[in-house]
């Protein structure tokens, strides 16, 4: 039992790789950012390890930054990880036979990334030690990260010269890109990004994101079901 | 806010990111999500995360910069491709930074 639990933390370990690589400089880069927006260390290494959501955190030090208050911080958050709901919806017929415990431990560290590696491997009979230490390596390298980006920080005087105010920017186009690969995405996104424009344009700052993406999904799911319709 | 008052907020954050990442894994073991809800939430992503990315492209001081000066702008073009041919979201956010920290030595 032993053994076999240390071989799955081993597997395990192997698969996530690739995104340890990423979330050490990627959670160095909130790391820096937190402490540049004020947060004290307990917090900032707080949220990587209860938040554990990277752009939902990198928009967050910018809103504390910018002085926002806590609902505009938790609204926004909530928006952003919206998408989770639909990773968490694909997985679960596959984690039917899991106890409720695990499935909601599990589910609580579903990222972007690792759900990509856990859609691509997870069955009714993959072990679960493997499955968990996915899960638990991404999140020690994301708070590990963090951490070593806070302390970074304190001894940086300038984190413009290396790029670093540009790491939610390029995230958000790194995770866009896969979106709107068809062209009613790409269409509801492009409709998205004029309206949110538009809305900070005419001085609405604070809902523009929310009302963009409300009103361009709705429209996006008509389109769909009604071009649907039409072609059945 | 005070930090106190941040780690408050933290705990809100954490409460609204965690229902939506377990509660679907919790209650629909074996169900599937209604079509409707399921085909609105597909447009979710693509949508929050363009109404979150323009503003911060074409108008990051409120105003509207469609300027060769706006470095956030011109590398975002270069960032997309990479988005787009490589595949690999640390490549691509790499990508993004370099060329703005380039960007900013050399002009």
């Amino acid at each position: 039992m032993q053994s076999s639990m240390a071989a799955g933390l081993g597997r395990g370990l192997k698969i996530v790789v690739p995104v340890i690589f990423g979330y050490l400089p990627v959670g160095f880069a909130y790391g820096v950012l937190a402490e540049k927006s004020g947060l004290c260390l307990f917090n900032a290494v707080a949220m990587s390890v209860m938040v554990y959501a990277g752009s939902a955190q990198l928009i967050g030090t910018g809103l504390i930054a910018g002085g926002a208050g806590a609902a505009a911080l938790i609204f926004t958050t909530f928006v952003v990880n919206l998408r989770h709901l639909l990773m968490s919806a694909a997985l679960a017929p596959r984690l039917a036979a899991w106890k409720k415990w695990q499935v909601a431990l599990f589910a609580a560290e579903l990222t972007d990334e690792t759900f990509a590696l856990h859609s691509l491997r997870l069955t009714a009979d993959t072990p679960k030690a493997e499955t968990f230490a996915i899960n638990l390596f991404a999140q020690a390298a994301w708070v590990l990260g963090s951490l070593a980006g806070f302390l970074a920080g304190g001894q940086m005087t300038q984190i413009r010269p290396i790029g670093l105010d540009y790491a939610l920017p390029a995230m958000f186009i790194a995770l866009l890109a896969p979106q709107v690969m068809k062209p009613l995405y790409l269409a509801m996104a492009v409709c998205a990004a004029a309206l949110s424009v538009t809305l900070v344009l005419l001085g609405f700052g604070r809902a523009h994101v929310i009302i963009a993406t409300i009103v361009c999904a709705t429209c996006g799911a008509g389109f769909e079901a009604w071009i649907n319709r039409r072609s059945s | 806010m005070d930090q106190s008052q941040i780690f408050l907020a933290i705990c809100g954050m954490a409460v609204v990111t965690c229902l939506p990442r377990i509660l679907p894994a919790l209650l629909l073991s074996g169900r599937r999500l209604s079509p409707w809800i399921a085909r609105w939430l597909s447009f979710v992503p693509a949508t929050v995360l363009a109404a979150l990315l323009a503003p911060a492209l074409l108008c990051p001081e409120h105003k509207l910069a469609l300027s060769f000066d706006n470095i956030f702008l011109l590398a975002a073009i270069p960032t997309f491709a990479a988005a787009f041919f490589l595949k690999n979201f640390f490549v691509t956010v790499a990508v993004g930074m370099a060329l703005v920290a380039l960007a900013r030595y050399f002009v």
